[in-house]
């Protein structure tokens, strides 16, 4: 009798439960905002890259809602975390599109939410800029989807440049983690750039994302001893594998991209002296750079920007200048408005080709050392 | 006898009309807007794959561990085969699509269930579980490395057809599929096996051909399942069906009752609603999710329902008498 | 040769963790035929508080393992009293289900006070190369193979030599007659679970230190492969366990070394599930014949 009452008052639970958060999650917002949505992974592995983008972006916000907001209506920010997950970035959009009814997007932070989430945004024509997806597909096929970054081949391509003429590298080792098309996507750009410039890809070693243990690849790697590795992957795997390299003795220079902003922080000693491939340099004497970095340390308690949040920053702002000059919340006008796009910002200056792609951005090259991002140089590719 | 099942069938055909009926007006007034229909829809998916793992797990009484395995077959080979279709240009009403698409996904399951119980089902107990785990896994690490299928990277461009008036009544049909193939003579021998293995042998029952006919039907319609997630969110990949969404699905049966096909329609319905409704407290949901769940074990071990089903017309029966609403769940025959 | 050794010992490194895991699984499994689903959120919370007392703490290295293994063993007695005990006569699904529920509410506990992000071991021991004709072995992994086989030897003389030793292998082997011959079985199920958390505890916290960090989900994969490793020597023998853990080991890293790195999972699992076909009770297991 006594289990009887406690499982009828489980039971109770359950439903009361469903119904008081069924009556409380509907509660909506005013009206006199704009809303733009955001996504990306803000917990999880990649939880780094998402926050930072947000931070970038909440900091965009707040200095436009300060000068008057866009023609006399303030923007609202509306986040949802996407785990760095391609699912859950889905049902995010979902959300974002049917239950907060936002009139653009920014995001996805990560190539492969994005891309997961393509299709459904071309389909509902969705004014849509990504901060930081590098990856080639983005945009493809996407008359609706724009991004503030430069692409993965592009990036790979300055990280072969880089390497063979300032580093006078010959021999080259790749590892690529399988699936994750930033990564598959700017290897395949470097390998071509690297034999192109004359020197050799010795070995191709692959890892799935959840694979935490790399010491079979990298002994393989430690015995060939080539002149660099390239390991374009997110900073909790780049971390692990420098980290190990170190451990097992490997002496070649090891070479990123992007995804390693923030490297420098947890990992300093494993990563001392190895170069990436980055959208900007924190040490520039730019104005626009310096104020953009003073005003974030106030708003994130003293914390340096990394690149995606100077992404962040610049694609929010790319998007109100779109939404100011379309004088509506259109999709469609904002879509046109956003082709004609002039913006000066912290990550360069942002004009978009007829694929939705900045044009002719430059690409730092960044060098780890005593846990500082030492800007190093600047590559245009041609 | 025949009367009061020609009123059962009233009854039921009354209230599934009506449920349709009052979403129907909620969409129309858009109380209920895409959001709370994708929960709906994706209510239904989940209703589906937790009666279709209660034929293994309660039924026949085995531990099944990998359904999520099954579903990605379902969901790739249907996926596949709608997006081929579509290309051929073959003018085709989305719905013919739809129901084309699972018919595939649920045979290419289900042959995959008979393949894989085929020699599994001689193992019993927990080492039957971890196999079906092993399974699974190495299902989900091939369309990892498939290319044909988008690799790890998923199978994107597949054409949106799951709407929820239609996977509405695909749920009710299946429903229904299932119930009367509970109570046929093949799923009382089965339920003879999980009772007593060694008496039913005895009784004439050919326990492996059942115990594999089980698991069969079982993947059949956990390809359905996963033919209605592809064709819903428009793009599958691999990670989606990890071993913890096995153990998800697990947990909804048996939170329901194994052996309760009612027992896993509400649990799949709490389960996949409540989380969603917890979202602002993301934080603590799966806490509170993972204690309800030792406190039931350790308070109500059955489950909600037990192994009895939830009957509409006993329940309205006793609301009208006044008869004790305990009378409402039985173990008997009538829904 | 030498880079066939070097990935030997690579697949030793790996496969002396999952061992030290196994042993916690197959010992539970022998007393209570149950799989314990919450050892792997045992060598987890291990991790985190060897990660809190190296950085927080600066104690002395041989603390930071050992305040962990006996947080981690009374961790795991309460586990047992709070959530197994009183379904120890419950049907054994039952038994399973909690245990799926208490490794899922572990983890979410770790979510919730660590939050998700990974925490990056400090390394515990000095970083040197050491040279062994011609293999060059890092001092971690030197270390790791050399703290496990020394808790794995313990162990085992434990149990075949003292008096609860023995008790823990008559309650495994029939726990009536154990109690008819008084052996306080509740405390030897506790003591089980107290060795087993301990090295899970050890095993957590040298995984993290090989493979650098500490994030609330790690104990899921390498769990999962230790279980496997459990069955694959025969659930309940505790030198099966040992086997397993370094035959998975092994068959991971040769996998990824030889043939594919995104296989080498999949070819886990095949082995695990034709030893299971055709030897069902592990390769150390004694086939025993079901009665009617």
């Amino acid at each position: 009798m006594k289990k009887k009452v406690v499982s009828v008052l489980l039971a109770v639970l359950f439903c009361a439960s469903i119904f008081t958060f069924a009556g409380c999650s509907s509660s909506g917002s005013g009206k006199d905002t704009i809303k733009i949505g955001f996504i990306g992974p803000l917990s999880g592995d990649a939880a780094i890259y998402g926050t930072s983008a947000k931070a970038g972006a909440d900091l965009a916000v707040k200095e436009i809602n300060a000068a008057g907001g866009i023609n006399g209506k303030n923007i609202e920010l509306i986040a949802y975390d996407s785990k760095g997950d391609q699912t859950e970035a889905i049902n995010a959009y979902n959300r974002l599109r049917d239950q907060d009814q936002v009139v653009a997007v920014i995001g996805g932070v990560l190539s492969g939410e994005t891309l997961a989430m393509k299709d459904i945004m071309v389909q509902d024509n969705m004014p849509v800029l990504s901060p930081t997806a590098t990856a080639v597909d983005v945009t493809a096929n996407a008359p609706n989807i724009f991004r503030a970054c430069f692409l993965d081949d592009y990036q790979g391509v300055a990280a072969a440049n880089f390497s063979t003429s300032n580093l006078s590298a010959k021999t080259a080792a790749v590892m690529i983690c399988k699936g994750n098309p930033y990564s598959e996507g700017v290897s395949a750009a470097f390998e071509g750039a690297f034999t192109a410039n004359g020197g050799t890809i010795a070995d191709e070693e692959s890892y799935s994302a959840s694979d935490k243990d790399y010491s079979a690849q990298l002994t393989k790697i430690k015995e060939l001893n080539p002149d660099v590795v390239f390991v374009p992957d997110y900073v909790q795997i780049v971390g692990p594998i420098l980290q190990k390299a170190k451990e097992m003795g490997i002496t070649a220079k090891f070479i990123g991209a992007d995804g390693w902003d923030g490297v420098q922080t947890e990992y300093a000693d494993a990563a001392q002296g190895n170069y990436f491939t980055n959208h900007y340099a924190a040490d520039s004497p730019s104005e626009t750079v310096q104020n953009f970095i003073k005003a974030y340390k106030a708003a994130n308690s003293n914390k340096d920007p990394n690149s995606f949040a100077a992404l962040g920053y610049d694609a929010v702002h790319t998007m109100a200048e779109a939404i100011k000059s379309a004088g509506s919340t259109d999709s469609k006008a904002i879509i046109t408005a956003l082709n004609n796009t002039n913006y000066t910002g912290v990550t360069g200056t942002l004009k978009f080709d007829s694929e939705g792609n900045p044009k002719d951005k430059e690409v730092t090259i960044i060098k780890i050392d005593g846990g500082q991002l030492k800007f190093e140089t600047t590559i245009v590719n041609k | 006898m025949d009367k009061n099942k020609r009123k059962a069938y009233i009854i039921n055909t009354i209230s599934i009309i009506s449920l349709y009926l009052v979403f129907f007006i909620l969409i129309q007034t858009k109380v209920m807007n895409k959001y709370f229909m994708g929960i709906a829809i994706m209510t239904c998916i989940m209703i589906i794959m937790a009666m279709s793992l209660n034929i293994v797990a309660g039924f026949l009484g085995e531990m099944a561990l990998g359904h999520a395995g099954f579903m990605a077959i379902g969901a790739y080979s249907s996926a596949y085969f709608s997006i081929a279709l579509m290309d051929t240009g073959f003018p085709l009403p989305n719905i013919i699509v739809l129901i084309l698409a699972m018919l595939v996904g649920g045979m290419v399951t289900g042959i995959m269930g008979f393949l894989i119980g085929t020699p599994t089902l001689r193992l019993r107990g927990d080492y039957l579980g971890i196999v079906t785990i092993g399974f699974s896994e190495i299902i989900r690490i091939f369309f990892i490395n498939f290319e044909p299928t988008g690799g790890a990277a998923g199978l994107k461009g597949i054409t949106k057809l799951v709407n929820f008036n239609n996977v509405y009544w695909i749920t009710i049909v299946i429903i229904i599929l299932m119930f009367t193939f509970g109570r046929s003579k093949q799923g009382r021998a089965i339920i003879s096996i999980r009772e007593d293995e060694i008496a039913s042998e005895a009784a004439g029952i050919p326990t492996t051909r059942y115990k594999v006919l089980a698991f069969t039907v079982s993947s059949f319609f956990a390809g359905i399942g996963g033919a209605l997630y592809a064709h819903y969110q428009a793009f599958v990949e691999p990670s989606k069906f990890g071993f913890m969404f096995s153990i998800e699905m697990f947990v909804i049966v048996v939170l329901g009752g194994l052996g309760s096909l009612t027992g896993s329609i509400v649990a799949a319905i709490v389960l996949t609603v409540l989380p969603e409704m917890l979202r602002g407290f993301a934080e603590y949901r799966l806490l509170v999710y993972s204690l309800a769940l030792i406190v039931m074990m350790i308070f109500r071990p059955q489950g909600m329902l037990g192994r009895s089903e939830f009957s509409l017309t006993k329940f309205i029966d006793s609301l009208i008498l006044r008869k004790d609403i305990k009378n409402s769940i039985d173990g008997g025959e009538t829904r | 040769m030498d880079l066939f050794l070097q990935q030997l010992i690579n697949g030793l490194n790996v496969g002396s963790i999952y061992a030290l895991i196994a042993i916690g699984y197959t010992m539970v499994y022998g007393i209570i035929k149950l799989i314990n689903f919450a050892h792997g959120e045992i060598m987890m919370f291990g991790a985190y508080f060897a990660f809190i007392f190296a950085t927080s703490f600066g104690m002395p290295i041989w603390a930071v393992i050992l305040v962990p293994m006996i947080i981690m063993a009374l961790a795991g007695v309460a586990v047992e009293f709070i959530a197994y005990r009183p379904l120890r006569d419950a049907p054994r699904l039952s038994a399973l289900i909690t245990a799926i529920g208490v490794s899922l509410f572990l983890q979410n506990l770790a979510l919730l006070i660590f939050k998700a992000d990974p925490k990056v071991m400090p390394k515990l021991f000095p970083e040197t190369i050491i040279n062994l004709g011609g293999v060059e072995i890092s001092s971690t992994t030197l270390v790791t193979i050399g703290l496990s086989l020394f808790f794995m030897v313990l162990l085992d003389l434990y149990i075949r030599k003292t008096k609860q030793g023995r008790a823990v292998r008559a309650v495994s082997e029939d726990k009536d007659a154990a109690i008819l011959m008084g052996i306080n079985v509740d405390r030897t199920i506790s003591l089980t679970f107290a060795m087993g958390s301990a090295l899970g505890a050890l095993g957590g916290i040298l995984y993290s230190v090989a493979y650098v960090q500490v994030f609330p989900t790690m104990g899921v994969m390498p769990g999962l492969k230790a279980f496997i490793a459990a069955v694959l020597g025969g659930i309940g023998i505790i030198p099966g366990a040992m086997l397993g853990g370094f035959i998975i080991g092994m068959v991971e890293t040769m996998t990824k070394a030889y043939l594919s790195t995104t296989w080498a999972d999949a070819i886990v699992y095949i082995i695990l599930i034709l030893v299971l076909l055709f030897k069902p009770t592990g390769i150390l297991g004694k086939n025993t014949r079901e009665k009617v």
